[in-house]
């Protein structure tokens, strides 16, 4: 698998590293952008995924060119939003953040238009083309990716119950026996289905294979009847932080960036359970349908987002690994707290033993099917 | 009426009756009726003009928007749009795996639909009637540009080069008796040339034809077609391609009946499809039938939900009745205390009120802390409260109790207190004076909260999905889980017409029961 590699090296380049980039920030200049809109709506997520990005590279665009930008929280509804707009003949998002598997569907649909990297974005700080900088990560031609993350379990460090021990290995998550108490999950297939394979005996390397057999999804949801009645089940990034420091759950899954802020910046009694951390990407599409002037002011400023530097300055506010190779040296430390961000990084050797990759293909074409074979099972 | 210069053109209705002997005139000299109706139609057309900014608002941000959401319930263009060439030979094709035709107007159908990229959507349609439809459409869509097909091409090339000269390729196709002798290969030209243009902004008499153009040229020439004007050429020697192997080999399901009895099934452009899954119910190659039981949920969804609507109002009154008894008799100023108490939720965001109760009533929350505290619940033994019908049901019961109290309290406020003193001073008790006199008089103001509540209750949304959990979810969460993530808007609006029909239903039975004069909002 290719992107292991990709990861690999990126972990190594995360160690420690005096920045030296300070420098080249101050000086930083922009190529003039002629026939361009002077406002934008960019679609993210919220949160403190949101203000990562409007730290690393929307205020300070904004202060280059003057011009104003607008968010719009909703990129948990992307695909159905861009759908909408589409169909109205009125597209009111300039760029739009969305996960792998969305720029995927995005991208077959004709929601969003093709990019040629290479043409369109900055060459690297040590010289690289976009196309070899950004490597595998740039998994359809339509999706220019800002970070790597990975969902992940956090449990709290001090529930009686458990006697001292605390789950160490992925299918503690289904051993309510050794765990008592509730556990919080996604309300989506998408990662709950190949843990629960994997608990269930299956290799790692095997997981979408079995998916695609006849009866492997019912075998996951098997497994996952196997806890139905302990789980909470969220739909927004931030609702397991909450639950864990609310002691509702004694574990849950969520995105790590979420979980670095409850240990890291909240001090809650919480630690995080690394095994078989699940790997994807988040990133930009470029909407279709933009006029002349608003696309020239998008792809003027994906130009500048996502630049080495800026993509550095992201994992500042965020414990997310920046999709360029070339950015992952320049990681150093917290923005505002000024610890290491390296042993929060789902890309840390230490973090890295057992692993999975999300499948974007695969999901890509089974989403809709598995979904509402979840989404019943659910409701049952 | 002054203007005598417009007369006649009026209904005929009633002339058509045995006219009095001397029709009656006004003043100045036209008829009388005429001119009534003249100034009546003024004041009609000046009413109108003085509501018609609201009559456009409601038309175009409430008639037109249900109006579309209705026809999208039944509407199911998209089959028989991305591939109408399947849909036309499926219909001379009965066979449960049809023949090669079926499979050879798919191939220019998706190659089509893929350049315009509306194949995936078409997959996700037809994903809602067969679990499995996504998948086939999104990989064939992926690899049908891959099909051996350019073995066509080769051939045609090789027999004759100018059959690789796009340029010629425009002139035959711009011929008349051409076009006549090549019914596919015109078809698939045309097709062709649009996306070539729409797409590609390219001029077709200079790119390079289509794989599925020379599939169709060939399927023409060895049906016997001989085009006058191309150069002459023997196909029978040529090496052909199975299009029906192609995609059979590209996954299995193009050669199972599941995916064509579903396409039959959904070519036409209307479907009741939506309606019959919104009540747990599909297609089948032997008509209607239930669906399988892990996917039958919207039934138990619509019980549900009524059954908690009808809870959440019965506490709403039980609540709500002494609250208002309270505020109506107590004299101005208290009373006036107490309604701001009442109204004070009202101000307050929905948001925030939810979250409240999610403090409250969480496992760690106050309450069970209280309680535990209390002794009356050990640590282990605290109550779930929340993330089940329990949640749902308090957290609703409280946002929606301003809308019991209010009605009922304006309409205790219209009761006189004389009746209830002089039903005493005949002798009843304070019981019986209640009952049977004070009570009967506030039912209509019980009428009222109770349609409001209850009608408010039945498609609340948000609520229920921040507390509800799992179990104590509503049919409109449901609806929005469909709007906003499945996309599957026709089942959500076929959902959401019957959530309609019902509280129609509904009303028209209270209305017939109860008598919907009996329901008033104010003294």
């Amino acid at each position: 698998m290719t992107i292991t590699k990709l990861l690999g090296s990126a972990a190594l380049a995360l160690l420690p590293m005096a920045g030296g980039a300070l420098a080249q920030e101050a000086g930083t200049e922009l190529p003039p952008c002629d026939n361009c809109s002077d406002s934008m709506v960019i679609m993210s997520w919220g949160g403190a995924y949101q203000n990562s990005q409007l730290k690393a590279y929307v205020e300070p665009y904004e202060a280059l060119t003057g011009i104003t930008v607008t968010w719009d929280e909703s990129s948990n509804e992307a695909i159905a939003k861009l759908r909408a707009a589409q169909e109205a003949g009125n597209m009111p998002f300039d760029l739009v953040d969305v996960e792998g598997p969305d720029s995927q569907r995005a991208c077959d649909e004709g929601l969003a238009v093709e990019i040629d990297a290479d043409e369109a974005l900055a060459p690297g700080d040590d010289g690289s083309k976009p196309s070899d900088d950004f490597g595998d990560s740039l998994i359809n031609d339509c999706y220019i990716p800002q970070i790597y993350f990975s969902t992940t379990f956090g449990y709290r460090t001090d529930v009686a119950e458990w006697n001292g021990q605390t789950p160490d290995d992925i299918c503690d998550i289904f051993d309510t026996e050794t765990f008592p108490g509730k556990r919080s999950l996604q309300s989506s297939p998408k990662k709950n289905l190949e843990w629960a394979l994997i608990c269930d005996g299956v290799p790692a390397e095997d997981v979408y294979d079995v998916l695609d057999e006849d009866g492997g999804v019912e075998r996951a949801l098997a497994k996952l009847d196997t806890i139905k009645g302990d789980v909470i089940w969220w739909t927004a990034g931030a609702e397991t932080p909450q639950l864990l420091a609310d002691k509702e759950v004694v574990m849950g899954s969520t995105y790590n960036g979420r979980l670095f802020s409850v240990i890291a910046e909240q001090k809650q009694p919480v630690a995080m359970l690394w095994d078989y951390q699940n790997f994807d990407f988040d990133g930009w599409i470029v909407p279709a349908g933009l006029d002349e002037a608003r696309m020239n002011r998008t792809m003027h400023f994906l130009r500048f987002a996502t630049d080495t530097q800026r993509l550095a300055d992201q994992a500042k506010y965020i414990a997310y690994g920046p999709a360029r190779a070339s950015s992952q040296p320049l990681v150093s430390t917290h923005a505002d707290l000024g610890i290491e961000m390296a042993p929060y990084m789902p890309t840390n050797p230490e973090n890295m033993k057992n692993y999975l990759v999300n499948n974007i293909e695969w999901w890509a074409d089974h989403q809709d099917e598995v979904e509402a074979t979840f989404q019943n099972w659910l409701a049952q | 009426m002054a203007d005598a210069t417009i007369t006649g053109g009026l209904p005929t209705g009633r002339e058509a009756r045995p006219a009095s002997p001397e029709p009656m005139l006004a003043a100045d000299g036209t008829l009388l009726r005429a001119s009534l109706a003249r100034s009546l139609r003024r004041q009609k057309a000046r009413a109108l003009l003085l509501i018609a900014p609201l009559l456009l608002f409601i038309l175009v941000t409430f008639v037109l928007p249900i109006g579309d959401m209705l026809f999208r319930s039944v509407e199911n263009a998209i089959v028989p749009e991305t591939l109408p060439r399947t849909v036309a030979a499926l219909r001379d094709d009965p066979a449960e795996v049809p023949g090669e035709a079926v499979f050879d107007a798919l191939y220019t159908d998706l190659v089509v639909a893929e350049e315009y990229k509306i194949h995936t959507q078409l997959g996700t349609r037809l994903n809602y009637e067969f679990g499995g439809a996504s998948s086939l459409f999104r990989g064939a869509g992926r690899h049908v540009g891959k099909f051996d097909t350019d073995v066509y091409a080769d051939q045609f090339g090789d027999a004759n080069p100018a059959f690789a000269d796009p340029g010629r390729w425009a002139a035959w196709m711009a011929d008349d008796a051409v076009r006549a002798a090549l019914p596919q290969t015109t078809d698939a030209y045309d097709a062709w040339a649009k996306f070539t243009v729409d797409v590609h902004g390219d001029d077709p008499a200079e790119e390079d034809l289509g794989d599925f153009v020379y599939a169709a040229l060939y399927r023409d020439l060895a049906a016997g077609a001989q085009p006058p004007g191309l150069p002459s050429v023997d196909v029978s020697g040529f090496e052909a391609v199975s299009l029906k192997q192609q995609f059979v080999d590209d996954d299995e399901g193009w050669g199972e009946p599941e995916i064509w009895t579903t396409l039959r099934t959904f070519s036409p452009r209307f479907t009741a499809g939506y309606y019959l899954n919104a009540v747990d119910l599909k297609i089948g190659p032997q008509g209607i039938e239930l669906r399988e039981g892990s996917d039958r949920i919207y039934i138990q969804l619509f019980i549900r939900t009524l059954i908690l609507s009808v809870t959440i109002t019965a506490t709403c009154i039980l609540l709500g009745y002494p609250v208002a008894f309270l505020l109506a008799s107590l004299p101005m100023r208290s009373a006036n205390l107490l309604m701001i108490l009442v109204l004070l939720p009202f101000w307050t965001s929905l948001l925030v009120r939810t979250s409240a109760w999610k403090v409250l009533l969480q496992q760690q929350g106050v309450i069970n802390d209280l309680l535990v505290w209390a002794g009356v619940l050990s640590d282990s033994g605290r109550l779930v409260m929340i993330n089940n019908q329990t949640g749902t049901i308090i957290a609703m019961t409280h946002i929606l109790l301003p809308f019991m109290i209010l009605p009922l309290y304006s309409v205790m406020k219209g009761i006189p207190p004389s009746y209830v003193r002089a039903a005493k001073s005949l002798g009843a008790n304070d019981w019986t004076a209640f009952w049977r006199v004070y009570f009967p008089q506030s039912v209509p103001g019980i009428g009222a909260g109770s349609i409001l509540v209850f009608i408010l209750a039945i498609g609340y949304y948000i609520t229920p999905e921040l507390v509800g959990g799992t179990k104590g979810v509503f049919i409109s969460n449901r609806i929005a889980y469909h709007i906003s993530d499945s996309l599957n808007w026709g089942l959500a609006a076929a959902l959401g017409t019957i959530l309609l029909a019902v509280v129609l239903l509904l009303y028209w039975a209270y209305d017939r029961l109860v008598g919907i004069d009996n329901v008033k909002l104010g003294g």
